[in-house]
């Protein structure tokens, strides 16, 4: 009865207008999922042509830097037994600027680093002649974890974009923040990798521990 | 004007509350831009392991995904790891054929630059993923990301 008076007020009730948004707020909420591209990229190398057999590199055993997990998730890191992947990062940075024996050109490049990426020059004779030889060698079993495998892959990137960000002067997150897709990004990019390549090695696994 | 000031020194103690529907509506407007709704149903468990070296890709439109894990519905599709692509369960010799649809997709320009974002469970073993990136190699489709979310560094 007392709303029937009401009929005539021209003005509409507005104070379920925020409950019915509130409703839908809360579905949109609950079903959205903020898509997230991110990720470790990786180039896989081209497909083996069968009736070729593969190239037979010589390499110095010094210049490649070993990594094997086995299906227990254990490493053995250059020969040696380890854990945890922790901490991987400097061991690889330590291998990647070692500059034991350096060419030419690796002098040249010595020289265009920064000093704190010179005093970083540890010039081990068992370890990578110069950055532009050293590989970082991943391999593993058809059972090891995939969460182990990508956080040790993730510490060889982790020891590259250091060396990279630390060449350009910028921090490492700011480097792999750059696109590419301006002139100044590209160029601060290729400066960093210059003469540095990110070499990577992931091996075929074998196939014990798997199935 | 005398009218406003009467109301004010009448103190009435309710918030107005008129610009309530407004601020909820630009949220509800955000989530409603934000949002992408599944076009797919992922069939297998997907806890993506987290890692420290994220990047990001420029172009959205040349990735496609790959789901790997074991399969929710266990007791129809079994307790191995499979591979997900679109809506479907599929094996690994059928990869090459997807790749290959997948790339009828993008404009001709672009198709050499096709990314394939793996998304990981944890759980899968290296046995698995290696053999769809065997075949990722033979569809040459040989730029892989693996998805991966932001752990925060314990220094």
């Amino acid at each position: 009865m007392a709303r029937s008076k009401n009929r005539m007020s021209n003005e509409i009730n507005a104070g379920s207008m925020a409950d019915i948004a509130f409703l839908l707020l809360i579905f949109f909420l609950v079903t959205t999922t903020i898509a997230s591209d991110k990720g470790i990229l990786n180039f896989l190398p081209p497909k083996q042509d069968p009736n070729v057999p593969p190239p037979d590199i010589k390499k110095n055993e010094r210049n490649i830097f070993n990594v094997l997990i086995n299906a227990n998730n254990d490493l053995l890191v250059e020969g040696e037994y380890r854990r945890k992947a922790e901490g991987l990062d400097k061991d690889f940075k330590e291998f990647i600027m070692n500059f034991g024996a350096p060419d030419e050109d690796a002098v040249a490049l010595f020289n265009s680093l920064p000093a704190s990426l010179q005093s970083q020059a540890l010039r081990k004779p068992d370890s990578s002649d110069h950055p532009g030889e050293a590989v970082i060698s991943i391999k593993t079993n058809r059972g090891t974890s995939y969460a182990v495998f990508l956080e040790v892959f993730d510490n060889a990137k982790r020891a590259y974009f250091d060396i990279y960000a630390e060449r350009v002067g910028i921090t490492a997150d700011e480097y792999r923040a750059l696109t590419g897709d301006d002139e100044a990004s590209k160029a601060l990019q290729d400066k960093g990798k210059e003469g540095i390549p990110m070499a990577i090695s992931i091996a075929e696994p074998d196939k014990a521990g798997g199935n | 004007m005398a009218k406003f000031r009467k109301k004010k020194l009448g103190g009435s103690d309710q918030i107005n509350t008129s610009a309530l529907p407004d601020i909820i509506f630009m949220l509800l407007f955000f989530f409603m831009v934000t949002t992408v709704l599944r076009e797919q149903d992922v069939l297998v468990d997907q806890k993506i392991p987290q890692s420290t070296q994220l990047q990001k890709l420029q172009n959205k439109t040349l990735i496609s995904y790959i789901f790997i894990g074991k399969p929710k519905n266990t007791s129809l599709y079994g307790s191995e790891p499979r591979v997900q692509a679109n809506d479907v369960l599929i094996g690994s010799p059928e990869i090459v054929q997807w790749v290959n649809q997948e790339r009828d997709k993008l404009p001709e320009a672009d198709r050499g630059s096709i990314t394939i974002s793996m998304k990981v469970d944890k759980e899968v073993k290296m046995g698995p993923i290696s053999d769809v990136q065997t075949e990722l190699r033979n569809a040459d489709a040989r730029k892989v990301l693996y998805a991966s979310t932001k752990k925060l560094d314990q220094e």
